[in-house]
Formats: structure tokens, sequence, C-alpha cells
């Protein structure tokens, strides 16, 4: 839903909870690569203990770039809340950003995205929709 | 806590002194850091939907601890994230990779993924 009354025009509203939905599927696809890159993170504290798990994760370049999305789609996220109500940015980022993030896992992550969990994504998307409208 | 005027940005450094904030701040740190443990062995897509419960468990909290009520729209969509996750939890945790795939072994098992990651990481200890 689009909110009826305001300066920003369609184009603007979708572009700015576009840019939310792209920085975070771009931060949350580059963290799942740097934690896989790293491997179990649970064996590695087995071994070299809870220091050496941290080591790991801050040695990575890419767990950086990551976060440096993640924190990039919190400011769009208040820029966007800004500029358009909280009824529309929350729902809509929030559930676009689960389907992206299930399309991206299987084009970038390589991930066995199977009808399960294409129907789980769905799931969630509307339900959070619910909730947070 | 008083309402925090933009005349006065200093009082925002205060606030993260509040007991409640610093709490606040702790438990994100705690989900943060089991999220990226998670996803050290788990696939993003089914991490992912399985924490869009944590929406769930804030409905109930504000429905009985705040006593804030929730509309039937909202029980409905606390009905299909439940349901979405019991889905995707039934599923495997990780994408066999096919490398540390034997030929003819069924898919889906736990007992699998578990192996496969025995098996990838031996590979790479090689």
């Amino acid at each position: 839903m689009i909110a009826p009354a305001g300066p920003d025009g369609f184009w603007a509203q979708a572009a700015m909870i576009a840019a939310v939905v792209l920085c975070s599927t771009t931060g949350e696809v580059l963290t799942a690569a740097a934690m896989k890159s790293i491997g179990d993170l649970d064996e590695i504290r087995a071994k070299s203990g809870l220091a050496g798990a941290i080591r790991a994760v801050l040695t990575c370049p890419l767990f950086f770039f990551g976060v440096g999305f993640l924190a990039l789609a919190f400011f769009s996220l208040l820029f966007a809340l800004n500029h358009l109500p909280l009824s529309l940015v929350a729902p809509a980022s929030a559930s676009l950003t689960l389907v992206t993030n299930a399309i991206a896992g299987k084009v970038f992550l390589k991930e066995n995205v199977d009808r399960r969990r294409w129907t789980a994504a769905v799931l969630v998307c509307i339900g959070v929709y619910l909730l947070a409208h | 806590m008083p309402l925090i005027s933009a005349s006065h940005p200093g009082e925002l450094i205060a606030a993260v002194f509040t007991p409640w904030i610093i709490a606040g701040i702790a438990l994100l740190i705690c989900f943060f850091a089991s999220y990226l443990t998670a996803l050290s062995w788990a696939d993003l897509t089914y991490v992912l939907p399985a924490t869009a419960f944590g929406n769930v468990i804030v409905a109930l909290l504000s429905r009985f601890w705040l006593n804030e009520p929730i509309s039937l729209y909202r029980w409905a969509g606390i009905v299909l994230i439940t349901l979405g996750v019991g889905f995707v939890a039934q599923g495997p945790s990780l994408t066999e990779r096919p490398a540390s795939l034997p030929k003819g072994r069924p898919e889906g098992q736990l007992g699998n993924v578990l192996e496969s990651r025995v098996e990838q990481q031996t590979e790479v200890s090689r």
C-alpha cells in the first residue's frame, strides 16, 4: 500500500523501500558468505576458545563488508522512516527482504531453495506483513 | 524516561547508560552472536525465516506483558509465521554440496547433512 498524500511520488517511495531491501539483502548475503568461509563457529570455539572464535570472525574482511551493508540498510531505513509512514515502511521492507533473500540465497550462495523453503519464505513474508501492518 | 528533544542531543548519550537500554544493547549483541553462529553451520534461507519467529514472540509479549490489543490480522500473521517456521525447520539446515555427496544417497536427512559437513571439513583440513 502506498501513502496517499505527501511530497514524495510513487517512484520516490518505491526507491526508498528498494534501497532498504537491496542493502539489507546484500548485507545478509555477504555476512552469510563470510560465516560459511570461516566454518562452524561452534567447532572453532571448542578448539580455540571464545577468543579464537571472535578472532576468526573479526579477521574476515567479507564480514565487515556484510556488516557495512547492514549498517547502510539501517540508515536507509531511518531515511525512509523520515519520509514515509512506519505502517508502510516496516511491513514492506521486512516482508520483501525475506523474498529477495530467498532469491539471493539461491543465485549467489547456491543454496538449495526447494519447494519447502519457498513455501516457508512466502508464508513468513505474508505473516510479517500482517503482523507489522 | 522523559522525551528527548532535538535541541539537547547530549541527552541521547545519557540515555545509553539507562539500565533498560544497557540490557537491550547486551541482548542485541547476544542476538547477533547467535545469528552469526547459526549462519556458520546453516543456510541463510533456513536461518532467516526461522529468526522471523522473533516477531511472534514480540507480538505475544506485547499482548500478555504490555497488555496491548492484537487485531485479527495480527493473529493471522502469527499463525502464518509459525506455519512457515515449522515448514522450513522440517527440512535440512544446510545445502549438501556435490563434492561431499556420494551417489545414491537420499536427500533431506539431518544425519546426511552432518556427515557431509564432517566430510567437507576433512577435505578442507587435507
